[in-house]
């Protein structure tokens, strides 16, 4: 694949392929979609255990005496709330209320964070970090230093169990601890968190020391159902659980209360941060338009960009993600339309190739587990 | 070189064409592209009597990911559609020879068949297109 050498590659890129990795240009990255298939990683995630590279995403550390009045500035969930070893969902905006971009903070010690951001974002993001800097604070870009793998499903827990003493059923969700060891591979950083709607881990961890814990996860999680996993899979789990991704439901023009992750938005927190007027202004006046669930009960997938029309044929938003859903062998997705259709059991029209199919607007998250 | 595959003929759009009597032909998609679209969750082909043109789109197929348009590798019209796969669109992936063939046609330029490829000259093509 003569493509792979102009894209950027994790610490994990040479084990793909030993895998069976179907590798794509994602975003500029050499990523892996599949392995063995969608539906099949996607299945094992959803009953069992599925592992994923995801050392594309960025991480930045604040250091210093201001960090958390820093992030607190900068971020519009309110990082005053965290404890050390707790980890937030907060979003970065411009001034008129659009993301610059979403993203975890977790508060490794009292004037130390770690902001766990999107691949393509990176420069973007440290470029956004380092103008607004302010105080005794310092920022490091750590992105390719360190490799993330995550591991979730039913039995992700058991699998990493396998290789620790520290014991992980005591991490509750977004918590995290530090420096722990995994059979030999030091200082990981183990947060249960993700982004798949199931329970699970994210491990931070030194890029060099990626290969032989993938390597090990898979060895022994085999007997757990543990399967590889690429971005492919990561989308529809994600989708069904309704977590937003960067450059579909959230973007420059696109605010997080519109993007339904309003719960990350803490307009009445005491401090200023970027993006509060605005904010508080769409929320005084109510919003336009909304982020939704729908399906497609006629025939057809909605996909990124397709139009949405209500009953009356009046162009009323877009879809900004869609698929067939593997657990619920549905044709759902998200759409960004005006408020007054967003009403759950709503009727609308998707544009498939310039035919409207049917669709509805639904509840989401469209799949919860348990 | 399987036993089945043995008799088509490939456009280089993927697609498989077997001749059946007269000027008939069943039509799929290659091995090589249910390998490269996925898991196949949605096709939508012509439907009874449509015309369709060589190398022309007469359908859509959608794995998990992507959307992709399927070509008609002759001229003619739709005589038979396997509406099996409108309920089991993965029986493209399991038996794409087979089962998952998509549609009959009636050819009205049988001479088109002379611009598709054997199964060798085909083979020949795909790994042209790995390299």
């Amino acid at each position: 694949m003569g493509m792979a050498t102009a894209l950027k590659q994790t610490p994990l890129f040479e084990v793909y392929g030993k895998f069976g990795a179907k590798v794509i240009d994602f975003g500029g990255w050499a990523l892996p979609v599949q392995f063995s298939s969608i539906l099949d990683e996607h299945e094992a995630v959803r009953t069992k255990a599925g592992l994923f590279d995801v050392s594309h995403m960025g991480e930045v550390l604040v250091v210093g005496k201001d960090a958390e009045r820093y992030i607190n500035y900068l971020c519009t969930n309110d990082v005053t709330k965290l404890v050390i070893n707790q980890a937030q969902y907060t979003a970065m905006c411009y001034p008129d209320g659009g993301t610059v971009d979403d993203l975890l903070v977790y508060k490794l010690d009292n004037e130390k964070y770690l902001l766990v951001i999107n691949a393509a974002n990176i420069e973007k993001d440290f470029e956004w970090m380092q103008q607004h800097a302010k105080g005794e604070m310092a920022l490091q870009n750590i992105s390719n230093e360190v490799a993330q793998i995550a591991i979730q499903g039913p039995n992700a827990e058991g699998v990493l169990q396998k290789l620790t003493e520290t014991d992980l059923s005591k991490i509750g969700s977004f918590r995290f601890v530090q420096h722990v060891n995994l059979d030999g591979i030091t200082d990981v950083l183990v947060s249960r968190t993700g982004y798949t709607g199931e329970d699970g881990f994210e491990l931070y961890l030194s890029a060099s020391q990626a290969e032989a814990l993938w390597v090990k996860l898979l060895e022994v999680g085999n007997d757990d159902g543990l399967k590889p996993c690429g971005l492919g899979a990561r989308d529809t789990l994600r989708l069904e659980a309704r977590l937003a991704l960067y450059g579909q439901e959230l973007l420059p023009d696109i605010s997080p209360l519109e993007a339904g992750i309003g719960f990350a938005v803490k307009t009445n927190k005491v401090n200023d941060f970027i993006g509060k007027y605005a904010l508080l202004a769409q929320k005084e006046a109510g919003l336009k338009r909304k982020l939704v669930g729908i399906e497609v009960t006629g025939r057809g997938i909605p996909r990124h960009g397709y139009k949405v029309v209500s009953e009356d044929g009046e162009a009323i938003g877009v879809v900004t993600s869609g698929t067939q859903s593997p657990s619920l062998k549905k044709s759902i997705g998200l759409a960004l339309i005006a408020a007054e259709h967003t009403e759950v059991g709503t009727p609308l029209k998707v544009e498939i190739r310039n035919k409207l199919i049917e669709a509805v607007v639904v509840k989401t998250p469209f799949y919860k587990k348990g | 070189m399987t036993k089945a595959t043995a008799t088509l003929l490939y456009s280089k759009e993927h697609e498989w064409v077997l001749q059946l009597d007269g000027n008939r032909v069943r039509v799929g998609i290659s091995d090589f592209a249910q390998k490269q679209l996925g898991d196949i969750v949605f096709v939508e082909t012509p439907e009874l009597d449509d015309e369709v043109t060589a190398n022309e789109s007469m359908g859509t197929i959608e794995s998990v990911k992507a959307v992709s348009d399927l070509y008609s590798p002759v001229s003619g019209t739709v005589v038979l559609v396997n509406e099996e796969l409108g309920d089991a669109p993965e029986t493209i992936n399991e038996h794409p020879y087979e089962a998952g063939w998509l549609v009959e046609v009636e050819m009205s330029n049988p001479d088109e068949l002379e611009s598709l490829l054997n199964e060798e000259a085909y083979q020949a093509y795909i790994n042209e297109g790995e390299e």
